[in-house]
């Protein structure tokens, strides 16, 4: 997917669970990653976050890292 | 009036203590407050009777159901005398039989004596009646003054496509009057001039019914008890001689109809009387707009071709599935398992939609299934399973007439479904309350008797701003129904919830201005739901179609949970579902994460039940949504889709996208009644079945599931579930062999808890059921979360408020949001091949007086509309329905080209597309856009099928 949508789609996500404690928000953005990405989407993240990708809030970065390295003994 | 009738006990049900009398000597208990008429028929008396039908209260004016009650003076109308302890009713006596038979000789002597050639003949209440009373001449003879003979006939109206009005057979029965108040709600009709000069109106002098304000939904129609008032289906072919039980294919209201025929031919649909979503009720397009499914557009055979540039080729079911299986089989060779998929359709049922999502996850061997519900209900179905515990409205219909305040937010009932909006309608000229959230002045802020409360016409984009509003009242006044939340919701949830919307931040005051709507005003909608009595929320795709959508329904059910209007009749959240089946086809496992019945596939329990039935083992990881199966054609790695029912190339945003992932597909195989404009992208075409060919079921916004019965023969030769397990078949997979629809179904209630209790025999013995069908309700769920929440207890969520990213600007300073009118459905397929077509022959763009004055718009003229993904030309009219700074059209004609404006903007849980707000600019223009022209060429060159 484009970088821009993955970007956005995964801001969105943490911008909804923003107003919960962090260690719940960021647990929030990866289950629902998790739910609802498919793996190829959640590799296009990887890849993102291996790259450094600045564009993503910085709830959305926690959270998807959570989810990318939960994915990572799977792969 | 309907052949093959339902019983008419003429005055309606009451609900009432048991009142015992005896009627011609016979003991009846009945309700109090039910008319002698009534009783009398349900113990085999009925009373002769012509201005009395059991639709309408009782009138009292046709002097013809008079009865003898002992101890009471003179001959009382039975239908207007309602029944008393101890009362001693007689029927039938010479006196009544004198007075009858006179009455009934006035009404003849001014009724044209044409029985065999009327078109009512044999389907006449008047006829009926005269040969009750043993109506043998007319005293007064034939030739006085009357209204059917050649100098004072008035012509026959025939201005309305679907039944004529002659007002030469009216006898002033105010039926079709009544019904269209009491019934429609919409006072079109009306009883012009007085004593002898007295006749059926559609409005002013100058209308005829097609330019009055008659919906056109045939209520009137059914009340007459002659042939003023006929179909004109019946006119034309007689009248039908047997009937099939079947349900609409519109929209989510689902209601139940009669197919009255002629051998295989539809002579017309007459709704249900014991159809439990509609009660008898129907709208144009259910009652009427049927004729589609024989339409020469249909495509009855199998069509191929080896790019999408190439002519159509007519060949064999087998040559169709063997082309497809081959192609999607080589994807998968070369690009892996995951590089195909399929979208499964609300206009299908749910036994062609369980196949597809079975095919799909067992026979594709991945997960990559979706629906159509994503760019519509998503958000519904991910928000009141978080905060309920599951996927689906609270309420059935019926739950409106005891409602005592309704909000109703981002849904146009008039115009989208129509039948519930009668019932609503009914309710508020009974008293019951309206507050309307919508950025449009839609029909229920004010109509004819009706007035709303209060109008929240709040900026496109700010709902979840406008809940949050109406929460902080709720709890900073003090309105928030403690005792309910303490036992029913989660403490911890509740009070972060509490305090969130209790911040400043959160007041109507802080957020009136982004609103753009006064605090006040919220603030005394919010009073007004939290202490009217029961507060019932009703809403559709203004909800869901918004980058908040799954946010907005968290924050409805949160106000619900606050206040305690969940869990009873007369309250709850209720989802108006677009399409017939939108439920049906989510509960089916529609969606990329979830299996039937909603359990995720990451589930192992779940799974294995799964891998049991279905003999494979099953992906545990979810595939991909719409929007991004798209995307991924667009990148290479999905190259295949079997789309069923739907026409993604007009209904999906950003068409020119939806276009180009098409293009990019190596196969596309598209099954449907026509070549819509998704099939001008596809190689592969499976002719689909009409709702009158069907045999399964749908369930609607209620969770109603209705049997659907073949009316007529496949005109494919196939029915679409089969064509289904026939591909997955020849893909490899041998475990979908049915032997019939009710298979599948008896396949789903095996592996859905939900649907544990549902049969095509049970159904057929008992009508409808609403899910959960299950031990612990084996006769269905009309209320859900009575006793409990099924998720245990209820749980608030916080909903904080997130603008859209979609903003205007200077370049893009009007906001364009979208909706549907009453005679068109959705992508128009089938309403645009009815003479639905005469009310709504093009999309209009509505623009407000000064924003048309800026721009130097006028009526009518073609304006660009333009926004940053892409432009089209409508024509506009100039109306303060919208308010400035925004313009509202309809999507129903693929070349208005609407989703070429709209972005890929869409909710953050589900990606529903954000429909809704779209900033554009409008100016005048005098050709069409560019994507029209390419529209057109597109259409000359994918559209061609070969000659044979």
């Amino acid at each position: 997917m484009k970088r821009q949508d993955i970007v956005r789609m995964a801001n969105q996500i943490a911008d909804f669970h923003r107003s919960y404690p962090e260690e719940e928000a960021v647990a929030g953005v990866a289950q629902h990653i998790r739910d609802f990405w498919d793996p190829r989407m959640r590799a296009d993240l990887a890849e993102l976050l291996a790259r450094e990708e600045t564009g993503f809030n910085d709830l959305a970065r926690a959270g998807a890292r959570r989810v990318v390295a939960e994915d990572r003994p799977a792969a | 009036m309907a052949l093959l009738k339902e019983q008419d006990h003429g005055t309606p049900a009451k609900e009432g203590a048991p009142v015992t009398l005896t009627i011609d000597g016979v003991e009846v208990t009945v309700p109090e407050g039910t008319s002698i008429m009534r009783a009398a028929s349900q113990i085999d008396r009925p009373i002769p009777k012509l201005c009395a039908t059991d639709s309408l209260d009782a009138w009292g004016s046709c002097r013809m159901c008079l009865v003898e009650i002992e101890g009471v003076k003179g001959t009382p109308a039975s239908c207007t005398t309602p029944v008393r302890a101890g009362m001693a009713v007689t029927t039938q006596t010479e006196r009544l039989a004198k007075i009858r038979k006179g009455v009934m000789e006035l009404y003849i002597s001014d009724h044209p004596l044409d029985c065999l050639t009327c078109s009512a003949n044999g389907d006449c209440e008047l006829q009926d009646m005269a040969g009750a009373v043993g109506l043998r001449d007319v005293r007064y003879g034939m030739d006085n003054a009357n209204h059917f003979d050649a100098e004072s006939r008035k012509p026959v109206d025939t201005s309305n496509p679907y039944f004529q009005f002659d007002p030469a057979k009216c006898i002033v029965c105010s039926r079709c009057v009544r019904a269209c108040e009491e019934v429609q709600g919409t006072f079109a009709l009306t009883i012009d001039g007085r004593g002898f000069a007295s006749m059926v109106s559609a409005g002013a002098e100058a209308d005829d019914f097609f330019s009055s304000e008659c919906v056109s939904c045939g209520a009137c129609v059914q009340a007459c008890p002659t042939a003023t008032l006929m179909e004109a289906s019946v006119v034309e072919k007689g009248v039908p001689t047997r009937s099939v039980e079947t349900t609409c294919a519109y929209c989510g209201v689902g209601c139940s109809f009669k197919a009255e025929l002629q051998g295989d031919t539809v002579v017309r649909m007459v709704p249900q009387k014991t159809g439990g979503a509609n009660e008898g009720h129907s709208c144009v397009k259910g009652r009427f707009a049927w004729g589609y499914a024989t339409h020469k557009d249909r495509v009855t055979t199998p069509m191929v071709r080896e790019r999408i540039t190439d002519p159509w080729r007519a060949v064999s079911w087998e040559e169709a599935i063997a082309f497809a299986a081959g192609r999607f089989k080589a994807i998968q060779a070369e690009h892996g398992k995951g590089a195909i998929g399929g979208i499964t359709s609300s206009r299908c049922t749910n036994e062609e939609v369980y196949v597809v999502q079975k095919m799909i996850r067992a026979a594709f061997g991945n997960n990559n299934v979706d629906t159509c519900a994503r760019v519509c209900h998503s958000p519904t179905g991910y928000g009141l399973k978080t905060t309920f515990g599951t996927s689906a409205g609270t309420q059935n219909f019926k739950s409106v007439e005891k409602a005592d305040v309704i909000l109703l937010i981002g849904a146009n009932p008039t115009d989208g479904h129509p039948v519930f909006a009668s019932r609503m309608k009914k309710r508020l000229r009974e008293g019951a309350q309206i507050v309307v959230l919508d950025p449009r002045r839609i029909d229920l802020v004010k109509s004819p008797h009706i007035t709303a409360a209060h109008h929240v016409q709040l900026r496109p984009g700010t709902n979840v701003a406008v809940m949050n509003a109406l929460a902080h009242t709720i709890v900073t006044e003090g309105l928030v129904d403690e005792a309910f939340v303490a036992e029913r919701c989660e403490s911890v949830d509740f009070e972060r919830w509490r305090a969130f919307v209790a911040e400043e931040r959160n007041s109507p005051e802080a957020l009136a201005d982004r609103i753009g709507v006064e605090a006040e005003t919220l603030r005394a909608a919010a009073r007004l739901y939290a202490t009217a009595g029961n507060g019932a929320i009703y809403y559709g795709l203004g909800v869901t179609e918004h980058s908040q959508g799954s946010t907005m329904v968290m924050a409805m059910a949160n106000l619900a949970m606050a206040t305690g209007n969940i869990g009873r009749e007369g309250v709850g959240v209720n989802p108006l579902r677009g399409q017939n089946n939108v439920q049906g086809s989510c509960d089916m496992g529609s969606f990329p994460h979830e299996f039937p019945g909603y359990r995720h596939v990451s589930d192992d329990a779940t799974r294995a039940l799964f891998e049991k039935a279905w003999g494979l083992p099953l992906l545990n990881e979810p595939g991909l949504r719409i929007p991004n199966m798209l995307a991924a054609a667009l990148d290479g790695t999905y190259r295949g889709i079997f789309i069923q029912g739907e026409d993604i190339a007009q209904s999906d945003p950003n068409t020119t996208h939806v276009t180009a992932a098409l293009e990019a597909m190596d196969c596309v195989v598209v099954q449907d009644l026509f070549l819509n404009e998704t099939a001008g992208y596809a190689h592969v075409f499976l002719p689909g079945t009409s709702f009158l060919e069907k045999d399964g079921t749908f369930t609607n916004a209620e969770r109603r599931i209705n049997r659907v019965r073949p009316v007529m023969r496949e005109a494919t030769g196939l029915s679409e579930w089969e064509a289904v397990c026939r591909l997955a078949e020849a893909m490899g997979y041998d475990g979908m062999t049915y032997a019939s629809a009710a298979e599948i179904m008896d396949e789903i209630a095996e592996l859905t808890p939900t649907f544990a209790g549902v049969s095509h025999a049970r159904l057929d013995a008992g009508g409808s059921l609403q899910w959960p069908v299950n031990d612990a309700s084996p006769n269905g769920t009309p209320t859900m979360h009575k006793d409990g929440f099924v998720r245990g207890k209820g749980r608030f969520m916080v909903t904080e408020y997130v603008a859209t990213d979609e903003r205007t600007n200077r370049h893009f300073p009007l906001i364009l949001t979208t909706g549907r009118i009453l005679s068109q459905y959705n992508v128009g397929a089938q309403t645009r091949r009815t003479e639905n077509g005469r009310w709504h022959p093009e999309d209009i763009l509505e623009i407000h007086p000064h924003d048309a004055e800026e721009r130097g718009v006028g009526e009518g003229d073609m304006v660009s509309v333009a926004s940053r993904i892409g432009a089209t030309a409508l024509r506009a009219t100039i109306t303060d329905r919208v308010p400035q700074g925004v313009v509202y059209t309809t999507f129903h004609h693929p070349v208005s080209g609407a989703n070429v404006i709209t972005t890929e903007y869409s909710d953050w849980a589900t990606n529903c597309p954000e429909y809704k707000v779209t900033a554009v600019q409008v100016t005048r223009s005098n050709r069409p856009a560019e994507w029209q022209e390419h529209f057109r060429d597109v259409h000359e060159r994918q559209f061609v099928v070969a000659a044979e």
